[in-house]
């Protein structure tokens, strides 16, 4: 069975977050070193080599986007890192800011290296005011003793929306607008901050960096499973007895993490669901916990990795209550800005609420799961297109609580 | 007398896309935005009254009518509703004698929900302006309010 393994998490515990000098007795700050001294396509090469993937939840291949900015030519070039960390039951962005902000840093300062980018920004969701100054000590300590040369970074608050985790409609937000995403492509390493060339990148990711700089590429491609190589933080809530966050490498299964880590359910009660991802994840039935988490193999049983938020619910749950919550998110946390979204979440809302006080037809649960298809196929952003996940998932793997709901 | 509220924008001017850093700061100096904090900040920014106001009514932090003093959020989200945000809700409601949306007649508190805050370790959660307190029950209400009294 895999073990618990720390590369994001590595100075938890272990360091002073406020002090800089702590960080650099652990090795801090030498692989920004050695990533300057590479020539920027090897570095890039390296980390593709790595196939470290986004830990924002989609997956994409971080040195490839990389050396879409790289070849981009333009005068200015930005470094974002997204600590929007807006998926309910998700927190391990926070984990890693408020123990080791200067992994973050370095690893920002690496891909502005390799980007040729001189201006980042850290957007940090509005419920961390606490973090905002420690990340402005940890970025004037680095200045301070010259680490980021000529690379500067800003820290921004949000201010409570969940879109503006959504790369673009961040962007938007930096610029000081609503929050509202743009239409993609053009895909931010082209066109993205004030149109210029952006790297946006969770903070999961960029922490990677630094060791993947260190140790090589062919050190973590070979850690989990292979096409989604490294480890994988998540965060346990709901019916389970560890609440509490684990990194593990990416060929753990479901069911590791949620007998092995999570120490099982508690109170002898029986598994009924776990959703993995965060709200817009799906829920997934017991015989499919021998998945391993690694992004592809979640995606080949219909559910997501996600943020890696794990919701655990026992036999005694009301699973179409719990989505019906669920559905009242979305409709909130919908911008408004295309109709199959803004409509479907309300719609969505609406009879899933009816079903849930017990006046739902089966006309209902088909009406609600056409509706789920085309919004995951029309809907501009990622929200809209994942907000029917939970319901069109339990529709599928729970349809008897569904049943035993209606008049 | 506190700071002008042109004071308080003035110096995220020529930030580029500041507009929201001067809202925050707005916010940190009266807990809402006055409706003549917003004209100003429009003048300030040379942007539309109408497009300020748009922005600011975007995001769910920022307020444009008054607020209490301390702003309670309770957090709704799928995590801390099963593990009993709607009681926690429900006492809040009766010990402070309002409703969500609601503030104090003395001005005191606001009741708004909110979603998760990303402090899942204890829930549920609810957060006092930029307080953050953890595992709350119904019981403890009386003691986690009486320091704000
Ligand atoms: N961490 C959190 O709190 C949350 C995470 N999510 C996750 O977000 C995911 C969706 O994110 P999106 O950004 O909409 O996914 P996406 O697939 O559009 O983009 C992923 C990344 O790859 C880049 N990319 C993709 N194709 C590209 C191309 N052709 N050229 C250049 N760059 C390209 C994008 O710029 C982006 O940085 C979901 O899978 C969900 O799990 C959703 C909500 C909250
Ligand atoms: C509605 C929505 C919310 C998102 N929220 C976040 C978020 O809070 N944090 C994050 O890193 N990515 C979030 N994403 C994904 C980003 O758009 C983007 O894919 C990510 O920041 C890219 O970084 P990565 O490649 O390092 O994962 C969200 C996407 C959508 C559609
Ligand atoms: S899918 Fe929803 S959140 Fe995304 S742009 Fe459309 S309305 Fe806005
Ligand atoms: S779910 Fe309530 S704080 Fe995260």
């Amino acid at each position: 069975m895999a073990e618990e393994m720390r590369i994001v998490l590595r100075n938890y515990g272990k360091i002073d977050p406020l002090k800089i000098d702590d960080y650099i007795a652990q090795g801090g700050y030498k692989a920004l070193e050695k990533a300057r001294s590479m020539d920027r396509e090897t570095l890039i090469e390296e980390v593709k080599k790595s196939k470290l993937r986004g830990r924002g939840g989609a997956g994409f291949n971080c040195g490839q986007k990389w050396s879409f900015a790289y070849q981009a030519q333009a005068d200015q070039k930005y470094v974002v890192c997204n600590a929007d960390e807006g998926e309910p039951g998700t927190y391990k962005d926070r984990l890693i800011m408020e123990n080791d902000p200067h992994t973050l840093i370095e690893g920002m300062a690496i891909c502005a290296y390799a980007i040729g980018a001189t201006k980042g920004y850290i957007y940090c969701r509005g419920e961390y005011p606490h973090l905002v100054g420690i990340l402005n000590t940890a970025i004037s300590q680095a200045k301070e003793k010259g680490f980021l040369k000529d690379f500067d970074i800003e820290v921004r608050s949000g201010a409570g929306a969940y879109v503006c985790g959504e790369e673009t409609a961040l962007i938007e937000s930096i610029e000081g607008k609503r929050g509202e995403p743009r239409f993609k492509p053009p895909y931010p390493p082209s066109e993205g901050l004030w149109g210029k060339p952006t790297i946006v990148n969770n903070v999961e990711t960029f922490a990677n960096i630094p060791v993947i700089v260190e140790k090589g590429a062919d050190w973590y491609a070979s850690i989990g499973v292979p096409s989604y190589p490294g480890t994988k933080v998540f965060t346990l809530t709901g019916d389970i007895n560890n609440k509490t966050f684990f990194e593990v490498p990416t060929n753990t299964t479901i069911r590791e993490l949620i007998y092995k880590y999570g120490g099982g359910i508690p109170g002898g009660k029986k598994f009924k669901a776990v959703q993995i991802g965060g709200t817009s994840g799906a829920f997934i039935p017991e015989e499919l916990l021998d998945t391993p988490v690694a992004f592809d193999n979640m995606a080949a049983i219909g559910a997501t990795l996600g943020s890696g938020a794990v919701f655990v619910l026992d036999e005694t749950r009301d699973i179409v209550d719990v989505v019906t919550r669920i559905a009242k998110f979305f409709e909130h946390e919908s911008c408004g800005k295309c109709a199959p979204c803004r409509e479907g979440t309300a719609r969505m809302y609406e009879i899933m609420s009816k079903i849930n006080s017990g006046k739902g037809t089966t006309k209902d649960i088909e009406t609600i799961s056409r509706l789920g298809r085309v919004m995951s196929c029309s809907c501009l952003c990622g929200l809209g297109q994942a907000a029917p996940a939970p319901v069109l998932t339990t529709i599928q793997h729970f349809k008897a609580d569904y049943h035993a709901k209606l008049v | 007398m506190g700071k002008s509220y042109a004071e308080i924008i003035m110096p995220y001017k020529d930030k580029k896309g500041g507009l929201i850093e001067a809202f925050h700061a707005l916010q940190r100096e009266f807990n809402y935005i006055p409706e003549e904090a917003l004209k100003e900040a429009a003048r300030i920014f040379k942007i539309p009254e109408s497009k300020a106001y748009g922005v600011a009514t975007f995001y769910s932090h920022f307020s444009v009518e008054k607020r209490g003093k301390y702003i309670i959020r309770m957090c709704e989200s799928a995590p801390c509703h099963v593990a009993g945000a709607g009681e926690v809700l429900k006492a809040l409601e009766q010990y402070l004698g309002i409703k969500v949306g609601e503030t104090t007649p003395d001005g005191k508190f606001t009741l708004e929900l909110c979603e998760c805050v990303g402090q899942c370790q204890a829930i549920p959660v609810i957060t006092i302006n930029d307080d953050v307190v953890l595992s709350v029950s119904p019981e403890r209400i009386p003691e986690i309010l009486k320091k704000y009294e």
